[in-house]
């Protein structure tokens, strides 16, 4: 038996998205860009996807652009905002905590003459607004805020970003990274004022392969991948309709949030209450941060010992961010952990199934681990 | 009229009686390392192997490439099998090296002739076929002294063979014909090169490493396979044994002093090594040690880890720099693996002030606190097997 505690870095597909999935590679397997009955079959599909995507979100349809996923959304948001507001100014705002895929794609357009201003999160893992509204102006064309943090689970007060840009008189679009927080909270981008919003199919019980970027019909953007213009121009390429299908099942599957919020609660605090008993364990998550996401350290147990050592009594958990394998993390360092803190940093990510018991398991698994590796 | 390979054998011509033997060795061991390319017929004659590919759609860049790693080649080409008729040889001479032809601006052809019945002489061949090539490439030059190209002609009993410049083997001694060594392998940028060393002077491969999970994980594990793979390219297959190691680290840990930690480690590396080695008729064992290098590596240290040993210990980077053994890991492609970023149990416990200069009677006193045969039987016993192919 396994104990899947890893659920920040991908999730176990549900049965609905699999069996959709299974059903679209078997049967509709048709190029939803055919003009056939097999093609439009698929296209039918597609188009039955967006419309749960758009319920989900209560946004249009035609807000909803699929692409393959987290990293291929943030891609298709920063880009296309940079191409499409490059004479407009030329200052991007953004935040330490954010994804690779964010992080590097600022890299890239500071390296081709555009002013980045990079945020720093406090002990808490939240960025301040107040420096944030310092932080824009009226050559800002982009503000990049990230609604939950991968590794900590810190959640940002993403609400008063787009209220800050207005009063700044800036002609910025507000992209928010929602890859973590989408399914967990409630996100509505229209009420939230988000422009662009990134989100992934796997981190929500769908299969790998697919994602949506959410393209506020108030703002324009140009593309950053050219070809045969699927999703209205803006992600070129023909789409993975099988994820993409599953992608809608599994969001039609969350469930209701707020319980699904308030039981996982219940089990990490419990965890969490427990762990503190121990000694040399250090939560870096903050109390308020998305249950779903637990940041430890215990002292002495090299992160990737204890990541080892669970994993062979099958009990998966991850070292840190599954992205930045070999670094020291960036977000911790932010939120002023201790370098020796963050080499023994444990990300543990629950989903909405995740039991009391699985948390018992993994509690006995740490306190094991810690005696025998901490011996001497 | 066919594309064969010629090869020359590198000391192998030099080993008097056991030559034939040794030209078996390295027919054998080349058949096997080209037999997924194609089926080949061999022939040996005077200190040449010649490689025949027996249907036309072989692909000889990936036998010459195979070849090229091949220990006891000295230096091997690409020829073109040809009726003994010079105007066959006149007109495929040029064509067949058309390309290197092209790209050169000197050349030279060395006429070799072993059939004495064939009607022109050495030089007249030489000439002939010069002269064909100046007319279908006139840019050339013919350069005796210092040619880019040479082009030789040998008229041999049955056929004539044309090639170009030759390509530099792999050299040494073809594996197998110094008998079996196990190498200690730990995933870092020596012992890949320390095996591929005592490979290429004829010994065949053992590997044995060492994992101590959960304080080394299981992709370190797949570094080594990985590693290995690059070293079964030159030595063929090896058979890696992989040791359970956490609890002896844990025992010398919990009762041993912390600075001669690595040194106590290092011993029982040695004894299961040692082990494994009779067991498979390994004669020795290889490691990647290089004098002076950590702690571990110092005289006084290897005089400790040799003393247990019990049989001759190899180690071909003991004169080596880093920079030096960086270079060959680099060649053979080992380096960029090397440096993965994973933990190997050696690292695993690492004492903050190793002893230098240890004594053995200290270090045997020491490991008085643990039961030596009892530890090495059960790491033996906690052993996995894999082959590592080429």
């Amino acid at each position: 038996m396994s104990v899947y505690l890893d659920n920040s870095a991908t999730t176990k597909p549900c049965e609905k998205a699999v069996k959709k999935a299974v059903e679209m590679m078997s049967e509709k397997f048709g190029n939803p860009s055919s003009q056939h009955f097999c093609g439009l079959a698929a296209k039918e599909e597609l188009e039955r996807a967006r419309g749960i995507l758009a319920k989900v979100l209560s946004c249009k349809e035609h807000e909803v652009y699929f692409t393959s996923g987290g990293t291929a959304a943030n891609n298709t948001a920063i880009m296309g905002t940079a191409r499409t507001k490059r004479r407009v100014g030329k200052k991007l705002v953004t935040t330490l905590l954010e994804h690779p895929s964010v992080l590097k794609h600022y890299e890239m357009l500071s390296e081709s003459g555009f002013e980045t201003v990079y945020l720093k999160p406090d002990r808490n893992g939240k960025i301040s607004l107040s420096e944030l509204a310092a932080a824009v102006d009226e050559s800002t064309v982009l503000v990049s805020v990230m609604a939950v943090n991968n590794e900590v689970g810190s959640i940002q007060d993403i609400s008063k970003i787009k209220q800050i840009i207005k009063d700044k008189n800036s002609p910025a679009y507000f992209h928010c990274d929602a890859v973590q927080a989408f399914g967990k909270i409630d996100l509505k981008p229209h009420k939230l004022g988000i422009d662009l919003m990134s989100m992934s199919a796997h981190k929500i019980h769908g299969v790998k392969g697919a994602g949506a970027l959410f393209v506020s019909d108030k703002i324009r953007l140009l593309p950053s991948i050219a070809g045969g213009g699927q999703e209205n121009g803006l992600v070129s390429g023909t789409e993975a309709v099988p994820a993409i299908c599953a992608f809608a099942a599994a969001a039609e599957d969350i469930g209701n949030i707020a319980e699904n919020y308030n039981r996982v609660r219940a089990v990490r605090n419990g965890f969490v209450q427990k762990l503190s008993e121990l000694d040399g364990v250090r939560i870096n998550s903050a109390e308020d941060a998305l249950p779903y996401i637990v940041n430890i350290s215990v002292s002495g147990v090299p992160s990737q010992v204890m990541l080892n050592s669970l994993s062979a009594t099958g009990i998966y958990v991850s070292a840190g961010s599954a992205c930045s394998k070999g670094h020291r993390s960036e977000v911790l360092t932010a939120m002023g952990v201790a370098p020796s803190d963050i080499d023994s940093a444990v990300r543990i990510s629950l989903s909405k199934h995740t039991t009391e018991k699985d948390m018992d398991l993994l509690y006995n698994g740490i306190r094991d681990t810690a005696l025998r590796v901490r011996r001497k | 009229m066919k594309e064969i390979i010629l090869i020359k054998n590198g000391e192998l011509a030099l080993k008097g009686l056991n030559r034939s033997t040794f030209e078996d060795v390295l027919i054998k061991n080349i058949r096997r390392r080209i037999k997924p390319l194609g089926d080949f017929e061999f022939r040996k004659e005077q200190s040449t192997i010649s490689v025949i590919p027996k249907d036309s759609g072989t692909d000889m860049d990936e036998i010459s490439d195979v070849i090229s790693r091949v220990f006891g080649i000295a230096c091997f080409s690409c020829a073109l099998q040809v009726e003994k008729d010079m105007e066959v040889i006149l007109k495929e001479a040029p064509e067949y090296l058309a390309e290197q032809l092209r790209a050169a601006k000197t050349f030279k052809v060395e006429g070799k002739r072993s059939d004495k019945k064939f009607p022109l002489t050495s030089p007249q061949l030489s000439a002939e076929v010069g002269g064909a090539v100046l007319e279908s490439f006139p840019h050339l030059r013919v350069d005796v002294h210092n040619p880019e190209i040479v082009i030789t002609i040998e008229i041999r009993d049955k056929f004539a063979f044309i090639r170009g410049n030759q390509t530099k083997g792999a050299g040494g001694m073809p594996v197998g014909t110094g008998g079996k060594a196990a190498v200690l392998i730990s995933g870092g940028i020596d012992s890949p090169v320390a095996a591929y060393m005592m490979s290429k002077r004829g010994l065949a491969l053992t590997a044995v490493h060492f994992a101590s999970p959960p304080y080394t994980s299981p992709q370190s594990e797949m570094k080594v396979h990985k590693l290995l793979k690059q070293v079964a390219r030159y030595s063929g297959n090896i058979t890696l044994f992989t040791v359970g190691f956490t609890e002896i680290q844990e025992q010398i840990r919990d009762n041993c002093p912390e600075d001669i930690f690595t040194l106590v480690m290092r011993r029982f590396m040695m004894r299961i090594a040692r082990q494994i080695a009779v067991r498979e008729d390994c004669k020795a064992l290889i490691t990647g040690e290089s004098l002076g290098q950590v702690a571990s590596q110092t005289l006084p240290a290897l005089s400790c880890t040799d003393a247990v040993a019990d049989m001759p210990v190899f180690r071909p980077l003991i004169g080596l720099d880093k920079d030096e053994i960086i270079k060959i890991s680099r060649k053979i492609e080992t380096f960029d693996i090397s440096i993965e970023p994973y933990e190997d149990c050696c690292t695993v416990f690492t004492p903050k002030h190793p002893k230098t200069k240890p004594q053995l009677s200290f270090i045997e006193e020491a490991e008085k606190a643990l039961d030596i045969d009892a530890l090495v039987e059960r790491a033996v016993e906690n052993t996995r097997v894999n082959v590592i192919g080429f």
